[in-house]
């Protein structure tokens, strides 16, 4: 399972760190880092209420 | 249960349709919309519709791999419910039952008197939004938006962006000062002030005027401000005309019990849905985009819950809400509203970058932030887990009692 960001439409908003805080977590200065870009199985559930609760739509699984 | 209807095809109920089959129900979902088009994102209609950065193609809901197996029925109004006989009647003249029904209906704006004349709008759907870009973008109209919320605010930025001369109209003595409190309110009130725009705050409306086409606001002190454009951002109404007569309680929205259910197998989600948060102790709406998703999953839920006692699981969320208005994101956890002390734990109201703590009796009650999405973002599971007001500040290095705010 592999994670992809559009960086295009991200905005820091964060609520995917919130939603899978093993996955995705903000710097300092709010920008979105992406901790695992190829998380495991059982990180899927998380990963996909992070898809499903971004504002821009920005997440995908690939 | 075999049959589903969903009224409302936006955000609540498409996630609502969402959980129901990632729940694994197979039966026949039958989605009614009023709008012509399938569940698009409204956030962006305050801000890249009306600066023409996104369009309409590129704000659908769905992804196009996306299959829901529902059936989609756009450009209907549902117009009575038949709680007893299980039956939604339609605008089409079609009734449809139901097995179990999510009623999703969201909110209009709020109208004043004068409201339909020309050059007066609300912004609640995209064909509003981009018939509003249409008129902002010829020639260069003088725009009065009446509120000073987060939705006037947003479209206040993107008129300044568009280089067009823009007034807000707040009744309050600060944008937003009821809810934030109006040290935070002052704030938001010079930030809109240093971006160009004509802030005129404690002053009533008292009626649009003009003919055929809208010339200027009438004001209650007897003054008039010219206009080409009015915008109304005064909030917004649960949509339930359809609900009356139903049996369903109704007060300022669809009454919901603290699972989000209405009545036996009906439940609510979304802007029209009022329900007891046993966490908060509100009884409130919520209207922000975050919720829509979160009730309309949980909603779902608990229709299939059916009487499962063991399913059925209360609807006690965090309330999340942003706002981008020029280089700021504001971001709200918790509720504001009715609190009882505010303390500014980072920054200054008038910082690119500060944080608000919002105390409700012994308890955080809610954070506001300005470019500070981690920190503030971080207080929303501690809000949950009931943070103490006097722990959040020992943390914080802050005196218990502050010089008041």
């Amino acid at each position: 399972m592999e994670i992809h960001v559009n960086w295009g439409m991200c905005e820091g908003n964060g609520v995917c760190a919130i939603e899978a805080p093993a996955v995705f977590d903000l710097d300092d200065d709010d920008n979105l880092i992406v901790l695992d870009e190829t998380p495991p199985e059982s990180q899927r559930k998380p990963l996909e209420a992070a898809i499903r609760a971004c504002p821009k739509r920005a997440l995908k699984i690939v | 249960m075999e049959n589903i209807v969903v009224v409302g095809a936006s955000l609540a109920g498409l996630s609502a349709v969402r959980e129901l089959r990632a729940e694994g129900f197979s039966g026949s979902i039958t989605v009614i919309g009023d709008e012509q088009i399938r569940p698009y994102d409204r956030p962006p209609l305050s801000k890249q519709i009306i600066t023409g950065k996104l369009t309409a193609s590129e704000i659908s809901l769905e992804s196009p791999d996306e299959e829901l197996s529902a059936e989609w029925r756009l450009g209907v109004t549902a117009t009575a419910l038949d709680l007893a006989g299980k039956r939604v009647a339609l605008d089409s003249g079609e009734s449809l039952t139901f097995d179990g029904l999510v009623i999703a209906t969201g909110a209009r704006p709020r109208q004043m008197p004068g409201s339909k004349l020309r050059g007066v709008f609300t912004l609640r759907t995209l064909a509003e939004a981009e018939e509003l870009r249409h008129t902002l973008t010829e020639g260069t109209p003088r725009v009065v938006i009446v509120g000073g919320g987060f939705i006037g605010a947003e479209l206040a930025a993107s008129c300044r962006s568009l280089g067009l001369e823009v007034s807000v109209i707040e009744a309050g003595p600060t944008p937003m000062g009821a809810v934030l409190g109006d040290v935070i309110g002052s704030g938001l009130a010079a930030l809109h002030r240093n971006n160009g725009v004509n802030l005129l705050l404690g002053l009533g409306v008292e009626e649009l005027i003009g003919e055929t086409e809208v010339r200027g606001i009438r004001m209650l002190d007897g003054s008039t401000i010219e206009a080409d454009i009015v915008v109304l951002a005064i909030g917004v109404v649960p949509s339930t005309d359809w609900l009356v007569g139903s049996g369903l309680k109704m007060d300022n929205g669809v009454v919901c019990d603290a699972s989000c259910l209405a009545a036996p197998d009906v439940v609510a989600a979304g802007d029209v849905a009022r329900w007891p948060n046993q966490l908060s102790g509100e009884f409130r709406r919520v209207e922000h985009w975050d919720n829509a998703i979160r009730q309309g999953e949980h909603a779902a839920r608990r229709l299939l819950a059916g009487s499962d006692d063991e399913k059925i699981l209360a609807y006690e969320p965090v309330p999340w809400v942003w706002s981008d208005q020029y280089d700021r994101k504001f971001q709200i956890v918790g509720s504001p509203a009715g609190h009882d002390e505010v303390r500014l734990v980072q920054g200054t109201e008038h910082d690119e970058r500060f944080i608000a703590l919002y105390r409700k009796d012994r308890h955080v009650s809610a954070v506001f932030g300005s470019n500070q999405t981690r920190k503030v973002l971080a207080y929303r599971k501690r809000i949950q887990d009931r943070l103490l007001w006097a722990d959040a500040l020992a943390e914080l290095d802050q005196a218990p009692q502050p010089a008041s705010v």
